[in-house]
């Protein structure tokens, strides 16, 4: 005898729990639960990471990430209106210097700042500098396509009805397109805002003194003294406290927008006609 | 007093290999309301486009109110400021409310004060019937609202010409009757006007003089009565025996 569809799906989802409740059970007995805890939750080496991990490490970390994020703004719009340039040498530099920056590893990056730079140009950048430049040179290609993405998705039809009032080019970008693309890239742009504070990781490769560490870096010194999961984790939940907000802060803002998503607009030409 | 507000002459407008105005001469008087009607595709956008600039014209000369638009060294940014534009689309600036959607040009391209500004802005909203919409956002306001707003953020501005291209084709049928009210009384008080439209009851009530386009070529010209009504060019009589009454035609042929 068939069994109707709905039976069958009822019967397997029963199945899935009773093989999950299963698992659950012999790990849990199975574990040794007191060696998991020292190595997952260490009281001792926890209670040895305050507050240092917060006043030094999250801190630098929020630093770091911020000052990249602001130099990675800035050249990310210089950029974008590079990009959107009628003159063709301003295109193709930022071309050749998007599609550079975002097809290396960041990591190359940071060491060129840390290493590279100061040999090839004698510029020596103290610690803070090197974690801001590195990461907003990095960051500041995705940006620029974030922002001109954002700026062509303003449509046409509001760029026309400010030059026939009487707008200047200029003044058609700053009142009218500029204001429009911000919202357009908010969202997106709390995502990049994301990956910086993770990548603000890269700059423990280079030489810290213990009151530069940030989380990644503090993590690791803490982990060599205590071989535990536990500094890692700690630090781990610490980036948590910082990205997921954040996310939430994307989705939201990405909501209220209507959702609208952009990608890559075809050029259009010319006025589009009705 | 009759003198000319627009006057175009040998008008040529191509996009690459194609070319969408052939040769149009044109002239509105002060006071006037030209409509212009014609078969999709015939260049009617294009040419209202090229009266303000939005489409540089291949040939000829666009001259508005005594400047030149064609010359090269035209300060086309203030001449646009004396010539009104409202679209199919309304275009609404989108991150504005009502009010600043019909200050922020006064104010950033006339130097109006901001008091001063918002007091021409209320009174053309006011003109518009949408006094009380002063702090909505555009996206909640009707179709034919927005338009009116929009025509009320061009009249801010003082014109010396309007330019209309298919006001109320993006509408609602009910909505479209308030805009073509705005248009009528906007006619009455004596603004010059130059209409693409497909409302052809609007054409003849309102216009002196209606232009049939076809082809990129202004084929027919006269009063309302005439080209609307007798129509001499096989043509313009196809066309509006498509647009009066197009239930009864077979498959169209164009
Ligand atoms: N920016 C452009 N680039 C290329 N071709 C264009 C462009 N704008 C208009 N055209 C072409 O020019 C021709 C005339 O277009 P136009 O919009 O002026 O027609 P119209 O009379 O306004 O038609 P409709 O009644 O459909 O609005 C069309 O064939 C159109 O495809
Ligand atoms: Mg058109």
């Amino acid at each position: 005898m068939a069994m109707s569809k709905r039976r069958r799906a009822t019967l397997s989802r029963r199945v899935q729990y009773a093989l999950f409740i299963v698992i659950a059970l012999v790990l849990a007995f199975a574990a040794d639960w007191t060696e998991l805890r020292r190595s997952f939750f260490d009281v001792e080496t926890a209670r040895e990471m305050f507050p240092n991990v917060l006043t030094v490490a999250f801190k630098n970390t929020l630093f770091y990430t911020a000052f990249g994020f602001a130099i990675a703004f800035g050249l990310g719009l210089v950029l974008a209106l590079m990009k959107l340039s009628s003159v063709g040498p301003y295109r193709w530099l930022a071309t050749i210097y998007i599609e550079f920056f975002r097809g290396v590893p960041a990591l190359l990056v940071f060491i060129a700042i840390d290493t590279a730079v100061p040999l090839a140009f004698g510029i020596a950048f103290d610690t803070a500098s090197k974690a801001g430049v590195a990461l907003g040179m990095a960051g500041g290609a995705y940006i620029a396509e974030t922002i001109r993405a954002g700026i062509q998705a303003v449509p046409k039809g509001q760029i026309e009805a400010a030059r026939s009032l009487g707008m200047t080019p200029l003044r058609t970008m700053l009142t009218v397109v500029i204001p429009q693309a911000f919202r357009i890239v908010l969202p997106p742009l709390t995502n990049e805002l994301i990956l910086l504070t993770k990548d603000s990781s890269l700059i423990s490769v280079v030489g810290l003194t213990t009151a530069q560490y940030e989380l990644t870096k503090f993590g690791r010194e803490t982990l060599s003294q205590n071989p535990t999961m536990t500094p890692i984790l700690i630090a781990g939940l610490c980036y948590l406290i910082i990205t997921l907000p954040l996310g939430h802060l994307s989705r939201y803002l990405e909501r209220r927008t209507g959702g609208k998503k952009i990608s890559t607009p075809e050029s259009t030409g010319l006025g589009v006609s009705a | 007093m009759s003198d000319v507000v627009v006057e175009v002459t040998g008008l040529k407008k191509s996009f690459g290999p194609l070319e969408v105005l052939k040769g149009i001469d044109l002239s509105v008087n002060r006071g006037d309301v030209v409509c212009i009607i014609g078969p999709s595709g015939s260049g009617k956008s294009t040419l209202l486009r090229c009266v303000n600039l939005l489409e540089e014209p291949t040939g000829g000369k666009i001259v508005v109110h005594g400047t030149e638009l064609t010359d090269p060294d035209v300060d086309i940014d203030a001449a646009r400021t004396k010539i009104g534009m409202v679209f199919q689309s309304f275009n609404l600036f989108s991150h504005l409310s009502v009010l600043n959607n019909l200050t922020v040009a006064q104010r950033k391209v006339l130097k109006r004060d901001a008091k001063q500004a918002q007091e021409v802005a209320l009174r053309n909203l006011e003109r518009v019937g949408l006094s009380d919409k002063v702090n909505a956002m555009p996206n909640q306001l009707s179709g034919g609202q927005q338009q009116r707003v929009a025509i009320a953020r061009a009249l801010s501005m003082d014109p010396d010409v309007m330019l209309f291209d298919e006001p109320t084709s993006a509408l609602d049928p009910e909505l479209v009757g308030d805009v073509l009210g705005v248009m009528r009384q906007l006619a009455d008080e004596g603004m010059t006007m130059l209409v693409v439209t497909h409302e052809m009851q609007f054409a003849r009530e309102v216009a002196d003089r209606v232009l049939f386009m076809d082809g990129g070529y202004v084929v027919e010209e006269g009063p309302a009565e005439q080209v609307i009504g007798a129509p001499q060019h096989e043509r313009t009589q196809s066309f509006l025996a498509r647009v009066l009454d197009p239930t009864h035609q077979g498959p169209s042929g164009s």
